[in-house]
C-alpha cells in the first residue's frame, strides 16, 4: 500500500465515518435519553428498521424526503410510546420487553414493506461540503447529509438540557433515584413514557438515513444489528451525549473499514473487515464490564445497574 | 415570588406553625396501624415521637405527609383543618419530611438537587444567577453544604444536613424528621439537633422528630408523644418526664426474659487475629484500609462507627462474600480463609446484618434454612449427598421451640416471618454447636424490645462460655453495653482502640468523627 493508497483509505474512512455514523448517532441518543430516565429500550433496532420503511414508504407515496424522515420519527415515536407503557405495567422487565419490540418493529416493517422493495422513493440531498476540492475522493467523502448535523445539534442540545433545564433534571433524578422523584411529586412513569417515546423518535430518524440516504433504499437486510450495537455504544460514551457523538463515529469509521479498503483493491479479508463494528462491540462490551468507573456513572435506577 | 424574596421577608419566614391530629386510625385489611390517635405539636416546639418498630410513628407522621390517606381523623395545622391528599399537598402547606432513607438524587449536585425540589423550578436554570442565590441562602443557614458537588460524594452526615437544608430552602417550617441522627456521629447529631433546637426556640420551626434515643430526646426536646402498637400510651414534658417513665410508655408490661450477666474472666489467648486486612468496594475505591485487631477468648470487641466506614465490607470479608485483596485472617495462630470448610474446622459462625438477605434462602423453608450449617453431615445426610428430610425437620422443631422462634410451621418459608424471628431463627441455627468465634452486625437494627434484650443476652452468654466475639454495630448504646473492649473504624480503618473502662462516648464519638 503506498501513500496515495493509504490517503484514499483514509478519507473514504472518514468519509465512511460521517455516513455511517448517522444512524448509530440518533439510536445512541435516543437510547441516552431513555436510559438516563431509567429504563433501557432494547427494541430501538425494531425502531429503526420500521423507520427505514417507514421514511421509506412516505417518501414515495408524498414525494418528499423529508416528510417521510418525519413519518419515520413518528413511527418510533409510537413504538417507544407502547414501550413505555407496557413497562410500566406492574412486573414487567424492560429488556424482556425490549426484545419483544426488537421483533414487533422489524417484523412490522418487513410485513408492511414488501411494496417498496422494488419502487424508487426521491432521496434525502447531501451537501457537497467538498466543492473546494477536485480530488474526486475528498468530494465523495465530504458529500455530507443534514442529518448528520442534526444529530450533532441534538447531542449539544441533550448535553445542555441535561444540566441547565428542569426537564433534564427531572429525567436525570428519576433515572438515579425514583424514590427521590416520587417523594417531589413527580410521576416517575410517566417521565419514562415520554422519555421512552421521545428516544423511539430519534431512532426512527436514525433508520430514515438508512433508507433515504445510506445505503439508500428500503430492504430486509438494511440495519443489520445497528440499532442493537447503537445500545452497547451508550454504554461505552457512559450516558453522554457528546460522547455518543464521538463513539458512532468510531463506529461509523469500523464500519467503513471494509468498504474504503476494497475501493483500493484489497477484497481479501473483506468480511472480516465488514465484521469490523461487532468485534468492537464485543471488546467494548467486555471493556465497559470490567470498568468500574462506568459502574460509577450508570443510572442507579437501571436494571443493568441493580 | 422566589424562594431569595420570601426569605427576605422575615415576618412571613419566622411563623413556626403548630399542628395537631385528632382521632387518626389507619387500618391495613385486618391490621389497625394507628388507632384514634392525637397528638398535639405547639409551635416553635422540639416534640419527639416515641414507640418501638412497629408502633405505628411512621404511619402516623406518612399520614400527616400525605402518603397515606387515614380511615378517620383530622390534621389541624394552626387550629385550621386541613386537607392533606399527597405530598405535595403538604409542602405547599409548609409540612416537610427527612426520612430516613436519603431522598437527594446522587447524581446530582447539591445546588441541582435543591433547585429542582422547588415546585416553582423555571424551565431554563440559568445557573448565574441560581448560585449566588443559593450561596447567600447557605450563608443564613446554621450549617453549611458544599453546593458544587454531586451527593454521591458527600458523607452520610453532609447528606443529612442537606436533607434538613432543603427542607428550610423549601420554606417548610414544620419539619419532620425520621431518625435523623442514626446517619451522624454523635457530635453530627448533637449540632445538627442543637442548631435546629436553637431554630426552634427562636419560633423559625417547629420539630416533630421520630426517635428512639433516650438522651437525644432528654437533650433536645420540649416535649413528647409515644405511641404503642398503634395506639397514643403517653404524653408530656420532656424535661419533667423521666427515661423510665417513657420508656415504660414505650413498652408497656412485656417481660423480658433477664440480661445474661458478664462473667468476669482472666487474661487469655487471642483466638481471631485479623492483621491488614484490605478489601476494594464495587467500584474500586479502597472499602477497608489495614485493619488490625485481636480478639480474646471470653471477649466482646465492639467496632462502632458511622454506617459507611468499612465496617460491613469488613464482615463482608469475614464471612466471605467480599474478596480479600491483601492480608491475613488467623484463628488461633492457624491461617483462615472464609470458606465452609474453615468455618466447620475452626467453629467460626456469625450473624450479619440483614439476616434475611445475608445469612438466609428467603423463600425456603424455615426448616431448610435453619439447616445450613450441618445439612451435608450426619444425620440429616448420608455419604455427604443424600439428605434426609426427617432429621431436618425434627433438629429444626427443636430450634424453633428453644429459642422460641414464632413460625406457624417449619415448612413455611423464612421470609414470612418478622424480623426479629428471621433474627432468631439464624441465631439458633448459628449457636446451636459449639462456637469458639461469633461474628455478629448490627444485630438488633430494626426489633422490638423484648426481641433486643433476649438477643444481646445470647450474645453476652456465648462470650461467658469463652467465645471470641466480634460485635459490629452502628448504636453506639449497644457497643457501650455489650463490650469488652471498643474499636473505632472511620475511614475503613481501625483508629481507636480501649478497654470499655478507659472509655467514654464523647472520646468514642471523636474517634467516629475522625479526629
Amino acid at each position: 500500500m503506498n501513500h496515495s493508497e493509504l490517503f484514499i483509505v483514509l478519507i473514504a474512512m472518514i468519509g465512511g465515518a460521517i455516513r455511517v455514523s448517522t444512524p448509530f448517532m440518533f439510536v445512541a441518543l435516543g437510547e441516552t435519553l431513555t436510559e438516563k430516565s431509567g429504563r433501557i429500550n432494547l427494541g430501538l433496532e425494531g425502531n429503526l428498521v420500521l423507520g427505514a420503511m417507514v421514511a421509506y414508504a412516505g417518501s414515495y407515496t408524498t414525494g418528499s424526503a423529508w416528510l417521510g424522515v418525519l413519518m419515520a420519527g413518528c413511527s418510533g415515536l409510537v413504538l417507544g410510546a407502547m414501550h413505555g407503557y407496557i413497562c410500566k405495567l406492574p412486573k414487567v422487565n424492560d429488556i424482556a420487553v425490549g426484545i419483544a419490540f426488537m421483533s414487533f418493529g422489524t417484523g412490522l416493517a418487513f410485513f408492511f414493506g414488501k411494496p417498496y422493495i422494488q419502487p424508487l422513493a426521491p432521496k434525502l440531498q447531501a451537501i457537497p461540503l467538498g466543492f473546494w476540492s477536485s480530488d474526486p475522493n475528498i468530494a465523495q467523502a465530504l458529500q455530507v447529509n443534514p442529518l448528520f448535523f442534526v444529530g450533532i445539534a441534538l447531542a449539544i442540545f441533550m448535553w445542555w438540557a441535561l444540566a441547565n433545564t428542569r426537564w433534564g433534571l427531572i429525567v436525570r433524578m428519576t433515572g438515579d433515584s425514583a424514590a427521590s422523584a416520587r417523594a417531589m411529586g413527580v410521576s416517575v412513569d410517566l417521565v419514562r413514557l415520554l422519555a421512552t417515546a421521545v428516544g423511539g423518535f430519534m431512532a426512527g430518524v436514525g433508520g430514515a438515513f438508512l433508507s433515504l440516504y445510506y445505503p439508500g433504499s428500503w430492504n430486509e437486510g438494511l440495519s443489520s444489528g445497528q440499532g442493537l450495537m447503537a445500545v452497547a455504544l451508550v454504554i461505552f460514551a457512559r450516558w453522554d451525549p457528546i460522547k455518543c457523538v464521538y463513539a458512532a463515529l468510531l463506529f461509523g469509521a469500523a464500519g467503513a473499514l471494509g468498504p474504503s479498503l476494497q475501493s483500493i483493491g484489497i477484497s481479501q479479508g473483506y468480511y472480516f473487515f465488514n465484521a469490523a463494528p461487532y468485534i468492537l462491540t464485543l471488546f467494548i462490551m467486555i471493556a465497559s464490564a470490567r470498568s468500574k468507573s462506568a459502574a460509577r456513572e450508570v443510572p442507579g435506577e437501571l436494571s443493568l445497574a441493580k | 415570588m422566589s424562594v431569595a424574596e420570601i426569605l427576605s421577608e422575615p415576618e412571613v419566614a419566622t411563623r413556626a406553625p403548630s399542628l395537631e391530629t385528632l382521632g387518626m386510625t389507619k387500618t391495613f385489611g385486618q391490621f389497625t396501624a394507628l388507632d384514634d390517635v392525637s397528638i398535639k405539636v405547639e409551635s416553635g416546639s422540639f416534640h419527639a415521637l416515641l414507640g418501638e418498630n412497629g408502633a405505628g410513628k411512621s404511619t402516623l407522621v406518612k399520614c400527616i405527609m400525605g402518603f397515606y390517606t387515614a380511615a378517620r381523623g383530622t390534621v389541624m395545622l394552626d387550629g385550621h383543618e386541613v386537607d392533606i391528599h399527597s405530598p405535595r399537598d403538604a409542602r405547599d402547606l409548609g409540612i416537610g419530611m427527612v426520612y430516613q432513607h436519603f431522598t437527594l438524587v446522587p447524581c446530582l449536585t447539591a445546588a441541582e438537587n435543591l433547585v429542582i425540589s422547588r415546585a416553582d423550578a423555571p424551565s431554563v436554570i440559568d445557573w448565574k444567577t441560581e448560585i449566588p442565590k443559593l450561596e447567600a441562602f447557605m450563608d443564613r443557614m446554621p450549617f453549611k453544604v458544599r453546593l458544587d458537588v454531586p451527593v454521591s460524594a458527600l458523607s452520610a452526615g453532609e447528606k443529612q444536613k442537606l436533607e434538613i437544608l432543603k427542607l428550610l430552602y423549601l420554606e417548610q417550617r414544620f419539619l419532620i424528621l425520621d431518625e435523623p441522627t442514626s446517619v451522624l456521629t454523635p457530635g453530627e447529631a448533637d449540632e445538627v439537633l442543637g442548631l435546629l433546637g436553637e431554630m426552634a426556640r427562636r419560633g423559625e420551626v417547629t420539630v416533630l422528630m421520630i426517635s428512639h434515643k433516650f438522651r437525644e430526646v432528654k437533650a433536645f426536646c420540649d416535649s413528647f408523644t409515644v405511641l404503642r402498637r398503634g395506639k397514643l400510651t403517653g404524653a408530656g414534658d420532656a424535661q419533667a418526664a423521666s427515661v423510665a417513665e417513657m420508656s415504660r410508655m414505650m413498652i408497656g408490661d412485656t417481660e423480658i426474659r433477664e440480661r445474661a450477666e458478664r462473667e468476669k474472666r482472666n487474661e487469655s489467648h487471642a483466638v481471631l487475629e485479623l492483621a491488614g486486612l484490605m478489601a476494594e468496594d464495587e467500584e474500586g475505591r479502597p472499602a477497608i484500609d489495614k485493619v488490625n485487631l485481636k480478639v480474646r477468648a471470653g471477649e466482646i470487641v465492639g467496632i462502632a462507627g458511622v454506617s459507611g466506614n468499612g465496617q460491613s465490607a469488613l464482615v463482608e470479608v469475614l464471612a466471605g462474600q467480599r474478596p480479600l485483596n491483601d492480608g491475613r485472617i488467623f484463628i488461633n495462630e492457624k491461617p483462615f480463609e472464609p470458606k465452609r470448610s474453615d468455618f466447620d474446622r475452626f467453629k467460626v459462625f456469625g450473624l450479619p446484618e440483614e439476616p434475611l438477605k445475608n445469612a438466609a434462602v428467603p423463600r425456603m423453608s424455615v426448616a431448610e434454612n435453619m439447616a445450613f450449617r450441618a445439612f451435608d453431615k450426619p444425620p440429616m445426610a448420608s455419604l455427604g449427598w443424600w439428605l434426609s428430610p426427617g432429621p431436618m425437620r425434627r433438629k429444626a422443631q427443636e430450634l424453633i421451640e428453644r429459642y422460641r422462634v414464632k413460625t406457624t410451621s417449619p415448612d413455611s418459608p423464612i421470609e414470612d416471618l418478622s424480623g426479629g424471628n428471621v433474627q432468631r431463627a439464624v441465631l439458633a441455627r448459628e449457636l446451636s454447636g459449639e462456637v469458639d468465634v461469633l461474628i455478629v452486625a448490627n444485630p438488633c437494627f430494626g426489633l422490638d424490645f423484648a426481641s433486643v434484650a433476649e438477643i444481646r443476652s445470647q450474645i453476652m452468654e456465648q462470650r461467658n462460655r469463652g467465645a471470641a466475639v466480634l460485635l459490629v454495630s452502628e448504636d453506639l448504646d449497644e457497643v457501650l453495653e455489650l463490650s469488652d473492649r471498643v474499636a473505632v473504624m472511620s475511614g475503613g480503618t481501625i483508629s481507636y482502640v480501649s478497654p470499655i473502662e478507659e472509655t467514654d462516648r464523647n472520646t468514642i464519638g471523636r474517634h467516629m468523627a475522625g479526629h
